[in-house]
């Protein structure tokens, strides 16, 4: 119920001064679907945001997406000199 | 998918799996709030990555499964109503309610139709501007943007053949339930990473210092559960009770401002009653008087409601965290997906339905 999926900002129509009408053409795996973005105004082109039953919730934060790779990485390092 | 296929990696999975056989030394008990984490950890099996010493217990986090029978039945009596096109999330039409369920008045001929968004349920409004639409507005705080948004155009262009029968839950009180019940095991939460990527992780310092829980807000892939249940364990090992978040690339502290701004227009906070665990105060929304003209509940003066609950279902004690699906007898033989007799059967996101789903349907082996 809760589930949530993110997608790519392929457009976006109306403006951040009329939020109710602000809406995006984002894209899912390939399948584009219109998503209301009178929550997060300030999105824009190419931003990923999380999307459920039509509305983006969030913006995904690109640079903190990447942090658990960055720490699992140096897990496996350590990893691997615990065990070299 | 980017964003998903990542963070389902089966090598930095085990990783992460040995780090936390690594940090465990003591037994401990999480509960997972939310449905789709349940979903997630059982499709994904993993609870058979972590050590026997760490139980995962499933918490009530499925609103399809704890909106009350009253809400259910009334849902039915207004959708056997003529001049009535129902509309709803596909998960809600299989619900049992005391003695049917929405599919079989669709069956009968009832227009109910399932609708992804609640904005499509305002359309169909303003398309058939002769019949009363009414919308099942149920959920957490993922949800209530989506609907407080449906009611708030509603209003604002007039639709008055558009109304709600609302349902809505909040997280955070339902885990105070939990945590002061005597039969209570959970000592920590993951707790449900959209509802707080909504309301933003604010209001759970005061639970986490009251009850000496760790909470640390979770996303949904196996290794953002994994990376969960390693901070959760790093905490409960060290003593520490602090609230964390390791969805961060999609919750922020404070949430979305903008979305919360229009839940508390559209709605206001009332006591509500769960499915198989009872009233608990504060935890639920309800729409504010002067959306009362969208309210389906006064709208159809819906008041003898009387509900019949299966006997043998003990969901309500699964809700909560202190029966797991194999100790119902009940469990995959009179109850299954196709004939459910409790909540938790139906929605996919209900811990039966995942167990049945993904054949743990014998006993606990770990």
């Amino acid at each position: 119920m809760c589930l949530a999926i993110p997608g790519k900002i392929e457009s976006i129509t109306g403006s951040a001064e009329d939020i109710l009408n602000l809406k995006g053409k984002v894209n899912f795996g390939g399948i584009l679907k219109e998503v209301c973005l009178a929550y997060v105004p300030e999105a824009q082109v190419g931003d990923y945001v999380l999307v459920h039953v039509g509305f983006a919730l969030s913006l995904v934060d690109q640079q903190e997406a990447m942090k658990v790779f960055d720490y699992l990485k140096q897990m496996g390092e350590l990893e691997e000199l615990e065990i070299g | 998918m980017k964003y998903l296929d990542e963070y389902r990696d089966p090598k930095l999975a085990q990783q992460l799996s040995r780090q936390i056989h690594k940090i465990t030394t003591k037994p401990w008990v999480i509960m997972e709030v939310c449905g789709g984490q349940t979903h997630a950890i059982v499709k994904f099996g993993i609870d058979q990555l972590l050590p026997d010493k760490i139980e995962l217990v499933h918490g009530p986090g499925c609103p399809v499964c704890v909106t009350p029978l009253e809400t259910i039945d009334r849902a039915l009596a207004i959708a056997s109503q003529k001049d009535v096109i129902f509309c709803s999330f596909g998960d809600m039409l299989r619900v049992p309610g005391s003695c049917r369920d929405l599919l079989s008045i669709k069956a009968e001929g009832g227009d109910i139709r399932i609708v992804y968004s609640p904005l499509d349920a305002v359309k169909v409004a303003q398309e058939n501007p002769d019949k009363e639409v009414v919308f099942f507005a149920v959920g957490f705080e993922t949800t209530a943007p989506a609907n407080a948004m449906a009611v708030y155009q509603a209003a604002e262009s007039g639709l008055s053949n558009f109304s709600m029968l609302v349902s809505h839950v909040l997280v955070p009180p339902a885990m105070e339930a939990i945590l002061s019940s005597k039969a209570n095991r959970v000592q920590a939460f993951l707790a449900a990473g959209h509802v707080c990527a909504v309301m933003g992780y604010k209001e759970y310092p005061p639970i986490a210092a009251k009850y000496k829980v760790p909470i640390v807000v979770t996303g949904f892939e196996p290794l953002d559960i994994l990376q969960g249940i390693a901070m959760t364990v790093q905490q409960l090992e060290e003593g520490r009770y602090e609230v964390e978040n390791q969805y961060v690339r999609s919750v922020k502290e404070h949430g979305n401002q903008n979305a919360q701004h229009l839940i508390s227009r559209v709605f206001q906070v009332i006591p509500r009653k769960w499915r198989g665990i009872g009233e608990i105060p504060y935890s639920g929304l309800g729409l504010n008087r002067q959306y009362r003209d969208h309210d389906a509940e006064i709208k159809f003066k819906l008041d003898d409601i009387k509900t019949k609950e299966s006997s043998d279902c003990i969901s309500g004690l699964i809700l909560q965290g202190t029966k797991k699906p194999h100790d119902c007898p009940a469990f995959g033989t009179k109850c299954t997906p196709e004939h459910p007799l409790g909540a938790t059967m139906v929605s996919s996101e209900g811990t039966c339905s995942a167990y049945f789903r993904y054949k743990r349907n014998y006993q606990w082996t770990k």
